[in-house]
C-alpha cells in the first residue's frame, strides 16, 4: 500500500535526483556565487571611498604596482620588482611585460604615469588624495620601467600603492570605469544587475597564474535573516561578512557549511571630543577608559569574544603592541578620577550614534557603563550622512561610536581639524618622525612609541577591531577570512 | 464631461506642482552632504569640492528646483549621485520588477479576498463566514515581512522549491523569473485579501437589504444569481475604492518585501537611495509614487462610471 508519506517522500527524492545534484556539479566545477551586505554604488575605486567598490573590484578586475596578501604583507603586482635609492626619494617600479587591459592594450609605464597624475588632478574625487601627494615627478623612462621622484622620503608610500584608489587604469577606458571597469586582473567585467547581482568572468589572457574560477558572482543581500536564509537554502556558496552574528551558532552547527571568525583594520571606538570640556581634561577621559568593560560591550553585540584593543592599532599590522591592560575595570578609581578633575557626581552629555549594530547596541550597553560613575550619557541616533555633517565635519558631539575601518590609519591622530582633536604637538612630532622613517624595525618601534601615547591619554575609549565573520560552503577553498585591507580576491578561489 | 475631465486634469497638475514643491523643500532642508557621503573619512577637501561641482550642487536651491522640475517634464531625471548613471535608467531597471510584482500580488488578493468575501456574505452568521472572518484578522495582524521569512524558512530553506530572494533577471527566461517573484507576492498578497475579504463582505451584506435585492428573489429569480448579478456588482464601488486607496499601501509593502527578498525593485531603491543620500533618486521616486497614486485615484474614479452606468448619466 502506498501511503501519502511515501508520495510525498518519493516526491522529495525525485526533486533531489534530478535538478539539484546537476546544478550543485555545474558549480562544483568553475562558478561561485558570493553574497556581500552593501552593494557597491559605482565600480571605480578612484571615483568614491565606498569600501564595497574595493572589496569587488579589487585585485579582482583591477591592480596596482603592487597588491596586499591575505596576511597583509606587501607583494609586486604590476611591477615585478621595485629599488629605493638610499636617500629614500627615488623609487624605480620594474614593470611586467606581460600584462594586458581587457581591451587587449598592452600594460606599459604611460598607465602608470597616466592613473597617478590623473589622481591629482584638480578635478579628480579620489577619496585617499595623500597616497599620491608626496610624488614630485612620475618618468616613464622606458615602456617597462617607471621612476617616481618623492618630496620627501615617504615611509607608507609603496603601502599606499596596494589601496584601492591607485590602482593603473588605461587611458581610453578611465571615464567609463564606473560602470564598465577595464583593468589588467584576473576577471573581467560580464554584467551588472544593478540591486542585484554582479558577474565577472575569468580572464583568459592574464599575466599571472589562470583562476580556477570561470564565473563568479556577487550577489547583494543587506537584510540579515535574508542573509542566513540564502545560505542555508544553498542560493549563495559564501558570504564574505555576515550581517547577523546571533546566527552564527546555528550556521556553525550546519555540517554543509563552513564559518570563521577574522580580524580586519576596523578599530571600534567611543571617540570623545578632546577639545570640549569636560573630555579636554585628561582624567575625565581616564575615568571613562576605566569603566569600558570591552567584554561586556562585545557580548551584548556580537554574543562572543573579539579581539580588543587598548589603542588605535590593529593587531593585524606587525607593529601592534598589546595595551588591552592599560586601564582595567576600576569604579572606584574612576569616580575618585572623576571627583579630582571636579566632578564627584558625574555629569550629563550626549552620546550621538550612527546607524550600524555596533554603534546603536553598543552605545546602549556604554551609556550603562557610564552611568556606574555619573555620568548620564543621552542617546541620540543619527543617520549616517547626519552623523558625518554633525559629528565628522561639524564636530558638534560629546561623545559616539564608530570603527574606523581604514588600515593604518593611526595618522589621523596628528590632524589637528580631525573631528576628536586630539592637539597633542608631541604625538605630531613623532609621527612626522614616523613618516620619513624608512627601516621596518625603527618605524614600527615608533609605532609602539605612538600606540603608548594614544592609549596613556585615553584619548578615546578605545573598544574592539571589528569582526570579519566568513561563511562559506564546506568545500569552497582560498577565501579571504581576516581582511588587512576590505578585499574578495577570487583569483585563489576554488571548490574542492 | 469635457469640461468635467478638464477640471480634473487641472486639479491634477497644482496637486503635482504643489507636490514636488514639497518634496525639494524637505530635503533641502535635510543635513547631509551627498559628496561627503561618497568620498568618506580621509578625503581631502579639494576632492570634494571637485564631487560637488560634478553633481551640480554648487548652484542655488531655486535654479536646481527649476532644472530638476524642467528635466521631469522633458523626461530627463538628472544623474543618480551614488550610482552615476541616469535615474530614468535605474527607474527603468527596477520598474520590469516592481511592476510585476505589484500586479501579481492584486491579482493574486482579488482572486484571494473576494471570492472569500462573497462566501461569508453568503453564509452570513454561519461557520464559513466565521472562518472567513478568522483569516481577515490574522491576514492582517500578521505583519507582512514576518510571513514573508515564514514562506522562506518553508519553502527555501525547508523545501528548497524556491529562492530565498534575489532576481535572476527577465533574460534568463520567465520560469525563474516568475518563481523568485512567487513568494514575495503571496507576502504582500495576503493582507490585501484578509483587506478585501472584509470590505466585499461588508459591502455585499449591506447590498442585501435593499429592496432591488428582494424584488429581485420575489421574482423568482434564483439565489446564486441574485448574489453574482446583483449584489456582487452593486457592492464592487467601495471594493475598487479600497483597491484603488491599497495601492499605496502596496508601495510601502514593496519598500519592506523587496528588502526581506533582496529584490531589485522600486522599493529597494527608496531603501538604498535614502541610506547612500542620493538625495536626486530620492526626489525623482517620490515624485514618481506621488504621481501613480494621483493618477491612480483618478483613474479609480473613472472606473466607477464603467462598473456602474448610474453614476455615468448623473454627470
Amino acid at each position: 500500500m502506498t501511503t501519502r508519506r511515501d508520495l510525498l517522500a518519493g516526491v522529495g527524492v525525485a526533486a533531489l535526483a534530478t535538478p539539484f545534484p546537476l546544478r550543485a556539479f555545474a558549480q562544483a566545477k568553475d562558478s561561485v556565487v558570493i553574497g556581500m551586505t552593501l552593494e557597491p554604488p559605482t565600480l571605480d575605486p578612484t571615483s568614491g571611498a565606498a569600501q564595497a567598490i574595493r572589496e569587488v573590484v579589487l585585485q579582482n578586475i583591477f591592480e596596482g604596482l603592487v597588491a596586499m596578501d591575505r596576511t597583509g604583507k606587501i607583494v609586486p603586482a604590476l611591477a615585478e620588482s621595485w629599488t629605493v635609492s638610499p636617500d629614500g626619494l627615488t623609487y624605480t617600479f620594474k614593470l611586467r611585460g606581460n600584462a594586458r587591459f581587457h581591451d587587449g592594450t598592452p600594460f606599459s609605464a604611460r598607465d602608470v604615469k597616466f592613473s597617478f597624475e590623473r589622481a591629482v588632478a584638480p578635478d579628480s574625487t579620489n577619496a585617499q588624495r595623500w597616497i599620491f601627494t608626496p610624488i614630485a615627478a612620475i618618468e616613464a623612462q622606458d615602456p617597462l620601467t617607471v621612476v617616481i621622484k618623492l618630496k620627501q622620503p615617504t615611509a607608507n608610500f609603496v603601502y599606499g600603492l596596494a589601496w584601492g584608489d591607485a590602482i593603473i587604469v588605461s587611458p581610453a577606458t578611465a571615464a567609463d570605469n564606473k560602470t564598465k571597469p577595464v583593468g589588467t586582473g584576473p576577471f573581467k567585467f560580464a554584467r551588472w544587475n544593478r540591486g542585484d547581482r554582479l558577474e565577472f568572468e575569468r580572464n583568459a589572457e592574464y599575466w599571472g597564474p589562470k583562476p580556477a574560477l570561470a564565473k563568479a558572482v556577487f550577489r547583494f543581500i543587506g537584510d540579515p535573516q535574508a542573509q542566513v536564509a540564502a545560505l542555508r537554502a544553498g542560493d549563495i556558496d559564501a558570504f564574505t561578512n555576515l550581517s547577523a552574528p546571533e546566527a552564527i551558532p546555528q550556521l556553525k552547527a550546519d555540517p554543509k557549511l563552513k564559518v570563521t571568525l577574522g580580524k580586519t583594520e576596523g578599530e571600534t571606538i567611543l571617540a570623545i571630543n578632546n577639545a570640549k570640556a569636560p573630555f579636554s581634561d585628561v582624567r575625565v577621559r581616564q575615568a571613562i577608559a576605566l569603566v569600558l568593560d570591552r567584554k561586556t560591550i562585545a557580548l551584548g553585540v556580537y554574543g562572543f569574544d573579539l579581539d580588543y584593543i587598548g589603542s588605535h592599532f590593529s593587531p593585524l599590522h606587525p607593529a601592534y603592541v598589546d595595551l588591552t591592560g592599560t586601564y582595567p575595570v576600576d569604579i572606584a578609581k574612576a569616580k575618585s578620577l572623576l571627583a579630582a578633575a571636579g566632578f564627584p557626581n558625574g555629569f550629563s552629555c550626549t552620546l550621538r550614534l550612527p546607524p550600524p549594530a555596533y554603534a546603536r547596541r553598543g552605545g546602549e550597553i556604554i551609556a550603562a557603563l557610564l552611568a556606574q560613575i555619573g555620568i548620564n550619557a543621552s542617546i541620540e541616533p543619527l543617520e549616517f550622512p547626519q552623523w558625518l555633517e554633525r559629528v565628522f565635519r561639524g564636530k558638534d558631539f560629546d561623545l559616539t561610536v564608530i570603527a574606523h575601518t581604514e588600515p593604518l590609519d593611526i595618522g589621523n591622530y596628528a590632524r589637528d581639524d580631525y573631528y576628536f582633536q586630539y592637539k597633542n604637538p608631541e604625538f605630531k612630532a613623532l609621527m612626522a618622525r614616523i613618516d620619513v622613517t624608512i627601516d621596518e624595525t625603527e618605524r614600527n618601534k615608533l609605532y609602539g612609541e605612538a600606540q603608548r601615547m594614544l592609549a596613556r591619554d585615553a584619548v578615546n575609549g578605545f573598544l574592539f577591531i571589528l569582526p570579519k565573520l566568513t561563511v562559506t560552503k564546506a568545500d569552497l577553498e582560498g577565501m579571504w577570512t581576516d581582511w588587512p585591507l576590505p578585499l574578495t580576491p577570487l583569483a585563489e578561489v576554488r571548490w574542492r | 464631461m469635457t469640461a468635467y475631465l478638464l477640471r480634473r486634469l487641472l486639479a491634477l497638475a497644482a496637486t503635482l506642482l504643489g507636490a514636488a514643491l514639497v518634496i525639494f523643500l524637505v530635503l533641502e532642508i535635510l543635513p547631509g552632504d551627498p559628496a561627503a557621503v561618497t568620498l568618506g573619512l580621509n578625503a581631502a577637501p579639494e576632492a570634494l569640492a571637485a564631487l560637488r561641482t560634478e553633481m551640480g550642487l554648487d548652484r542655488p536651491a531655486p535654479v536646481r528646483f527649476l532644472t530638476w522640475i524642467g528635466g521631469l517634464l522633458t523626461g530627463d531625471l538628472g544623474l543618480s549621485y551614488t550610482y552615476r548613471v541616469p535615474v530614468t535608467q535605474l527607474i527603468g531597471e527596477r520598474m520590469m520588477v516592481t511592476l510585476p510584482l505589484a500586479a501579481m500580488a492584486i491579482l493574486l488578493a482579488m482572486a484571494i479576498g473576494i471570492p472569500l468575501g462573497a462566501v461569508a456574505a453568503a453564509h452570513h452568521n454561519r461557520p464559513g463566514d466565521a472562518a472567513v472572518m478568522v483569516f481577515a484578522q490574522a491576514g492582517l495582524a500578521i505583519p507582512n515581512f514576518w510571513f514573508g521569512l515564514l514562506l522562506v524558512l518553508v519553502f527555501s530553506v525547508g523545501t528548497g522549491w524556491l529562492p530565498a530572494g534575489g532576481f535572476p533577471g527577465w533574460s534568463t527566461g520567465l520560469v525563474p523569473a516568475f518563481k523568485a517573484l512567487l513568494l514575495p507576492a503571496i507576502a504582500l498578497a495576503l493582507p490585501q485579501a484578509a483587506i478585501l475579504a472584509r470590505v466585499t463582505r461588508a459591502a455585499m451584506l449591506e447590498t442585501m437589504q435593499e429592496d432591488y435585492v428582494r424584488t429581485a428573489r420575489a421574482k423568482g429569480v434564483s439565489r446564486r444569481r441574485t448574489m453574482l448579478r446583483h449584489v456582487l456588482r452593486n457592492a464592487l464601488i467601495p471594493v475598487v475604492t479600497i483597491l484603488g486607496l491599497q495601492f499605496s499601501v502596496l508601495i510601502a509593502g514593496a519598500i519592506i518585501i523587496e528588502n526581506v527578498f533582496t529584490l531589485p525593485g522600486l522599493g529597494r531603491l527608496v531603501f538604498q537611495s535614502i541610506a547612500q543620500h542620493d538625495l536626486i533618486v530620492v526626489k525623482d521616486l517620490v515624485m514618481l509614487f506621488c504621481t501613480l497614486v494621483v493618477l491612480i485615484n483618478f483613474l479609480v474614479e473613472l472606473l466607477y462610471g464603467v462598473i456602474d452606468p448610474r453614476l455615468r448619466q448623473a454627470d
